[in-house]
C-alpha cells in the first residue's frame, strides 16, 4: 500500500520544478524557525476553532497544510498575519513568533507585520485597476512615491511571478481583463512587490486549469529559498511536488508535522495514514 | 384510448389559454407605462412643434430673456435653464459630498446597532413630501440664513438649493452605500493583507472599485434636482434670471411650468404652449442624465461579471 502511495507521488515529482528543489536541499537540515507557533487556541465566539497547535515552521521553506474541510487551515494561516482580526468575536491564546517578534504582542504595528507576511487568496482577487497599479499598490502604501523606482519594483516583480513577458506591453489594462491563472500570478505579484519574507497561501491553484496550476507551482519552486511559504492545499500531488515539510490538520489539532517525503511514505499517526491513502483512492 | 387523448389534449389547451391570458396581462401591464410615455412624448412633441413655428429654435436655446407672460415676449430659456442648474448645483454640494460620507460610514465604520437606527431615519427623510420641504426652505431655513447673510432676499436660489440637496441626501447615501457594499470582501482582504489601513483601504480600493455605481447614484441625484418641483416653486421666486447669485431669487424650468398651470393664461395661447416647449427641454435633460447614470452603472457591473 505504502508503496502505491510513495509511486503515486514520483509521477508528478518527475515533470515539475521539484529537480531543483532537490538541489537546495542541504538548507532544510540546519535553518532556524521563522514562524514559531506555541500552544495557539483560537475561537471564532463560542466555537474553538484551533487547539493547541505548536510548531515551528523554517524559513526559506515550503511548508504545505493539509487536512479534511473545516480542519482549520485557512483558520490557522489566517492567524500568522493576523488576518482574524478582521472577523468580529475572534479571539486566540499562545503566542507566535515571527522572525524573534511575537505578533500578537502590544508593540506590534499590524501594518509592519502584513508587509512581512505576505498573503495569496484561494480566488484570485485583483483590484479593478491597471495591471501596473495592481502591482505598484503595496509600495505606494508603504511610501514608496518616486515613478521610476515603482516601474523597476513592479518590473521585477511581475518578472519574479513569471507574468512580466505576457504583460510587458499591456501594463496599462485592467487587470481584470487577464485569464484566471495570471490573475493569481498577478496577485502573487502583488504580494511580492512589497518585499515580504513570508508568502502564506491559500489553496492559490484550486480554481485554476492544470496548466495554470502547473505554473503556479513552478513559481513556488522558484521563489522557495528566497521566501517562507506556507501552503494550504487539498491537492496531495500537489504538497508532495512543492513541499519540504508537511503538516496535518484535523479537527483544529495539528496531527502530524515533518518532512513531506516522511508524512506521504512512513505517517506516525493512523489519522493521517488513512487520510492520505483515502486521498489517493 | 382514443377518449383519453381528447381529455388530455383539451386539458393541455385550457392550460395553454391561461398561460395566454396571464401572458396578455402582463404585456397589457407592460404596455401601458410604454403608452403613457409615448402619449407623454408625442403631446410635448406636438406641442412643442406649434410653439416652435411661432419662434425660432435658436431664440428659445439661447435667448437670455425669458419674459412669455409679458407684454413684449421673449422666449430665451437660459434663464430658466441657469436658475435650474444653480439650485441644482447648490443642492447636489450638499448632497455629494454629506451622502458619500454617509454611505462610507454606513458601510465602513457603523456598528449593526448604528446602522439600523440610521438607515430606516434615512428612508422617513426620503418619504417627507417635498412641499412640506419647500415650507421649511420658505419659512424656516431663508429667515435663519438671512441671520447669517442680511443681504439675502426673501427668495432665493440658496435655501431652496440647501433643502433640495438634504432632500436628495437619503438616495445618494443609499445608492451609493449598495455600491460599496458591492465590493467583493475579497478586494478589502486583499488590500489589508498588503497592509494597507483601514482609510488606505477604503480610498485606494473600495471607493475606485465602487466608482461606477457612486457616479450613477451621484447623476441620478443630479437628474432628480433638476426635476425637483415644489420646493424651488415655493422658495426660490418667480424671476426668470440669468444670474449665478444664490442670493437673488431665481425661476427653474418646473417651476415655470407651475406657474403658467396655475395661472389664467389661456389654452392655446402661444405663452401657454411655452409650457410643452419648456416641458420638452426638461423631459430630454433628465433623459439624458438617466440614460448617463443606467451606461455608467452597466459599464461597471460589466466589470465585476466580466
Ligand atoms: N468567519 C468564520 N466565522 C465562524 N466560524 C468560522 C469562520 N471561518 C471558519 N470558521 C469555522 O472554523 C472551522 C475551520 O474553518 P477553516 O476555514 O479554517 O477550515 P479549512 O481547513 O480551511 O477548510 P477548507 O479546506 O474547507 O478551506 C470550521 O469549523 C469553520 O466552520
Ligand atoms: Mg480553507
Amino acid at each position: 500500500m505504502r508503496h502505491s502511495v510513495a509511486h503515486n507521488l514520483d509521477i508528478p515529482m518527475i515533470n515539475t520544478a521539484s529537480s531543483n528543489k532537490q538541489s537546495e536541499q542541504p538548507q532544510s537540515q540546519t535553518s532556524t524557525p521563522c514562524i514559531a507557533v506555541r500552544d495557539l487556541n483560537f475561537y471564532y465566539g463560542d466555537t474553538q476553532a484551533l487547539f493547541d497547535i505548536s510548531l515551528d515552521i523554517e524559513a526559506g521553506l515550503v511548508t504545505a497544510l493539509i487536512g479534511p474541510s473545516g480542519c482549520g487551515k485557512s483558520t490557522f494561516l489566517r492567524t500568522i498575519n493576523r488576518m482574524n482580526d478582521l472577523i468580529a468575536g475572534t479571539r486566540h491564546e499562545g503566542e507566535i513568533v515571527v522572525s524573534g517578534h511575537e505578533i500578537y504582542g502590544k508593540k506590534t504595528d499590524l501594518v509592519s507585520l502584513r508587509k512581512k507576511v505576505g498573503m495569496v487568496f484561494q480566488r484570485s482577487n485583483p483590484f479593478p485597476k491597471s495591471i501596473f497599479e495592481n502591482v505598484a499598490y503595496g509600495p505606494k502604501i508603504h511610501g514608496t512615491k518616486n515613478k521610476s523606482r515603482l516601474a523597476e519594483i513592479v518590473e521585477k516583480s511581475l518578472l519574479r511571478a513569471d507574468l512580466w513577458h505576457e504583460v510587458k506591453d499591456r501594463l496599462g489594462d485592467s487587470a481584470l481583463a487577464l485569464s484566471g491563472g495570471q490573475q493569481q500570478r498577478l496577485c502573487i505579484a502583488r504580494a511580492l512587490a512589497v518585499d515580504p519574507e513570508i508568502l502564506l497561501m491559500d489553496e492559490p491553484a484550486s480554481a485554476l486549469d492544470p496548466r495554470s496550476t502547473a505554473k503556479i507551482e513552478n513559481l513556488i519552486a522558484e521563489l522557495r529559498g528566497d521566501y517562507t511559504i506556507v501552503i494550504v492545499t487539498h491537492n496531495m500531488q500537489q504538497a508532495g511536488r512543492v513541499s519540504d515539510k508537511t503538516a496535518f490538520f484535523c479537527d483544529g489539532k495539528l496531527v502530524e508535522y515533518g518532512d513531506t517525503e516522511a508524512i506521504f511514505t512512513k505517517p506516525q499517526q493512523q489519522q493521517t495514514e488513512d487520510y492520505i491513502r483515502g486521498r489517493f483512492g | 384510448m382514443e377518449q383519453v387523448q381528447t381529455i388530455s389534449h383539451a386539458g393541455i389547451s385550457l392550460a395553454e389559454l391561461k398561460e395566454k391570458c396571464i401572458h396578455a396581462i402582463f404585456l397589457f401591464c407592460g404596455c401601458v407605462s410604454i403608452f403613457t410615455t409615448i402619449g407623454i412624448v408625442l403631446v410635448l412633441a406636438l406641442e412643442g412643434a406649434f410653439f416652435f413655428q411661432e419662434v425660432p429654435l435658436t431664440e428659445f436655446l439661447f435667448g437670455t430673456e425669458w419674459t412669455p407672460l409679458f407684454f413684449n415676449k421673449s422666449f430665451g430659456i437660459l434663464p430658466l435653464v441657469c436658475g435650474t442648474l444653480l439650485t441644482s448645483a447648490v443642492a447636489l454640494c450638499v448632497a455629494l459630498p454629506l451622502g458619500l460620507i454617509i454611505a462610507i460610514y454606513l458601510s465602513e465604520f457603523a456598528s449593526s446597532r448604528a446602522r439600523s437606527v440610521l438607515k430606516p431615519t434615512m428612508e422617513v427623510l426620503a418619504g417627507i413630501p417635498t412641499v412640506v420641504y419647500g415650507y421649511f426652505a420658505l419659512l424656516y431655513v431663508t429667515p435663519l440664513l438671512q441671520k447669517i447673510f442680511p443681504e439675502l432676499l426673501g427668495f432665493n436660489a440658496l435655501s431652496p438649493g440647501l433643502v433640495m440637496g438634504i432632500m436628495i441626501l437619503p438616495m445618494v447615501a443609499s445608492l451609493s452605500e449598495d455600491a460599496i457594499y458591492a465590493v467583493p470582501g475579497s478586494l478589502r482582504q486583499g488590500a489589508y493583507a498588503l497592509g494597507a489601513g483601514k482609510l488606505q483601504t477604503i480610498f485606494g480600493v473600495i471607493l475606485p472599485a465602487a466608482f461606477g455605481g457612486i457616479a450613477a447614484s451621484f447623476i441620478l441625484a443630479m437628474s432628480r434636482a433638476v426635476g425637483e418641483t415644489m420646493i424651488v416653486a415655493i422658495a426660490a421666486g418667480q424671476q426668470p434670471q440669468l444670474t449665478l447669485n444664490v442670493f437673488e431669487p431665481v425661476e427653474t424650468m418646473t417651476a415655470f411650468i407651475v406657474q403658467v398651470s396655475l395661472g389664467d393664461t389661456p389654452h392655446g395661447t402661444l405663452a401657454y404652449r411655452t409650457i410643452f416647449a419648456v416641458g420638452g427641454a426638461l423631459f430630454v435633460l433628465t433623459f439624458l442624465l438617466n440614460s448617463l447614470s443606467l451606461w455608467i452603472r452597466g459599464r461597471y457591473q460589466e466589470r465585476y461579471t466580466g
